[in-house]
């Protein structure tokens, strides 16, 4: 994968509201003092009076996004996962999810791959949060090309949208020329037979490399790229795991209420099907260069082909 | 403020005062206290003030409101009815299953432009409001209420510097100060005390008032200032228009009984026909 670009799914959000920031003349972005590392510094430098600066309060920044979006702007509302979805999380819920108005939380440095860092700022729970508010639409995108689909997704659907964006480069795997984002629907990224494997944000282009390696091993793994956690793709999950009879979730998150969970509130009422999930493991994270770490919480598509063969 | 025209505000503030009492009586539960403290304002604001009505409820243009202290719903739903949003009928079903009025301020009832209820977030939502309209170039002003035990939470303040900082003066925040919350004395549970000067020195325009005097109300509300947001800090009275109520705490969250609602019904319909006679 060396000659494979890598770029940021952060620097996708930054890049892609600059880039629709013409197109969509009610789009605003706010920050919370984290515009440079949020990478929302791209929209401000080409649309400084469209953007506004909160300062280190989220909590007032998602209140004033749900006032803007109740006189007909949508906002952007950015900010570390872990202050998103941790500290705003009641307001959230209550002024945006609850008159479910038209916000959109661009939430970055999301998962275990925030690195040195460290725990207070690698949330691992923000997706579990974001889809237990009635409502909400949760995207994940995998790389570059998805990531910047999204946030136009996000800009034509009408309501509260969470979008979790990564710090760390991510290698681009899908096609900018043909990629076509469809909000809800998950992406069937190889055609298996033996086992499927459900993958995330980071995590499905180590999903796409396991299977490689499985195959080459005789194992025809099925991988399917869910991006919109909710609302989920049901159709996609359900099908591939009638096909092949074992599941295997892998995200960048906790393994309870993330991915995993929603995969297996699919099966458990549709088909029950063995599920493993791949994830953190109810732990906190820690310091360290972001690669280590996700190889150490077996996060990699190393961890992937060993746990598949154990199913 | 010409005598009939305060005449006519202080008659529909004592039908608000009504709808209160009706509504809390008949839901059994609710928030009379600081509803009949905000009646006067509210009437104030929606029958005189704002820029609103219900032939035009989707106008861009209009004046919006938060109610801040969004418990204090009962004093928003009667305000609401008198204007015409709905029938003073729906007050005799607040908070039952399936009524339109809910427990706290929800967007999706005609005439409430947002949800509220968790205390400190609607400044907040206010802020955005002011902040939509002047980068819209729109010329509507945004009122808030908030309690005066509320402001203990943080997230006014991170507003409060919000406000100032982007020189909202399209936003008028009215801190109803009638000194009591859910534990007692605001004093006593959790001193929010000085108000103006906390807000003073966030670098807001500070008008303090008489939350029961329409020409208090009426200079107040005139008093802004170009460049800065705007707080009055209102002196109101917990309770106020029913006797038993009026500056005690026990009725900040309690519905009246069968004889209390007919005591309280008998005072406000008294008052109602002096200023009718």
């Amino acid at each position: 994968m060396a000659d494979v670009k890598k770029i940021a799914t952060r620097e996708s959000y930054g890049n892609a509201l600059a880039e629709l920031g013409d197109k969509y003349k009610d789009l605003v972005v706010l920050d919370a003092d984290l515009a440079a590392a949020t990478k929302t510094g791209i929209f401000k430098k080409k649309f400084p009076e469209r953007f506004f600066d909160c300062g280190i309060a989220e909590a007032n920044m998602m209140g004033v996004a749900a006032g803007l979006a109740a006189c007909g702007k949508i906002p952007f509302a950015s900010t570390f996962a872990m202050f998103a979805a941790g500290r705003a999380f009641e307001i959230v819920r209550n002024s945006i999810g609850y008159p479910h108005l038209n916000v959109k939380i661009g939430a970055t440095h999301a998962g275990i791959s925030v690195g040195e860092d460290g725990a207070t700022h690698q949330c691992c729970e923000d997706i579990a949060l974001m889809r237990t508010i009635p409502g909400m639409t949760v995207i994940n995108p995998s790389d570059d090309t998805e990531a910047r689909a999204a946030v136009e997704a996000a800009i034509l659907y009408k309501g509260p949208v969470y979008m979790r964006f990564g710090r760390l480069a991510a290698p681009v795997i899908n096609d900018p020329a043909t990629y076509k984002f469809e909000l809800g629907k998950g992406v069937k990224l190889r055609d298996g037979k033996d086992i499927t494997i459900i993958a995330s944000g980071l995590m499905v282009a180590e999903a796409v490399a396991a299977a490689e390696t499985l195959a080459a091993e005789g194992i025809d793994a099925e991988v399917i790229n869910i991006h919109t956690i909710k609302p989920i793709d049901k159709e996609i999950i359900a099908a591939s795991a009638q096909k092949t009879g074992k599941v295997l979730t892998v995200e960048e998150h906790s393994v309870i209420g993330g991915l995993g969970s929603a995969v297996c509130d699919v099966l458990c009422e549709c088909c029950p099907t063995k599920v493993v999930k791949i994830g953190v493991n109810d732990t906190f994270g820690h310091s360290g260069p972001a690669v280590e770490l996700l190889k150490q919480f077996g996060l990699s598509a190393e961890n992937i082909v060993k746990t598949a063969k154990a199913m | 403020m010409d005598a009939a025209k305060k005449k006519a505000l202080e008659i529909t503030a004592c039908k608000v005062r009504l709808g209160i009492i009706e509504g809390v009586f008949n839901a059994k539960s609710g928030h009379p206290g600081g509803s009949l403290s905000i009646a006067d304002t509210l009437t104030y604001l929606y029958f005189d003030k704002m820029n609103v009505s219900p032939e035009k409820a989707d106008d861009p243009d209009r004046d919006r409101f938060v109610l801040s202290k969004g418990h204090t719903a009962p004093a928003l739903y009667s305000t609401l009815a008198q204007k015409g949003y709905f029938s003073t009928e729906e007050l005799k079903s607040l908070r039952h299953i399936g009524a339109l009025l809910q427990g706290h301020p929800c967007i999706t009832i005609p005439g409430v432009d947002m949800s509220s209820g968790s205390l400190g977030q609607g400044i907040s939502a206010a802020c955005g409001m002011a902040l939509a309209g002047k980068t819209s170039g729109k010329a509507y002003k945004v009122y808030t209420v908030l309690g005066d035990g509320e402001i203990e939470e943080g997230q006014v303040w991170e507003a409060a510097m919000f406000a100032a900082h982007y020189k909202l003066d399209n936003l008028v925040a009215v801190v109803d100060n009638n000194g009591l919350q859910i534990d007692g004395r605001i004093s006593d549970v959790m001193s929010p005390y000085p108000i103006t000067d906390k807000f003073a020195a966030f670098g807001w325009n500070v008008v303090e008032a008489d939350a029961h005097d329409f020409d208090s109300l009426e200079k107040a509300f005139a008093s802004t200032v170009e460049g800065k947001p705007t707080v009055i800090v209102q002196k109101s009275t917990k309770g106020k228009g029913v006797s038993y109520m009026e500056d005690n705490v026990s009725w900040h969250g309690a519905a009246p009984n069968a004889e209390q609602y007919e005591q309280a019904k008998s005072e406000l319909e008294a008052a109602l026909a002096a200023l009718e006679a």
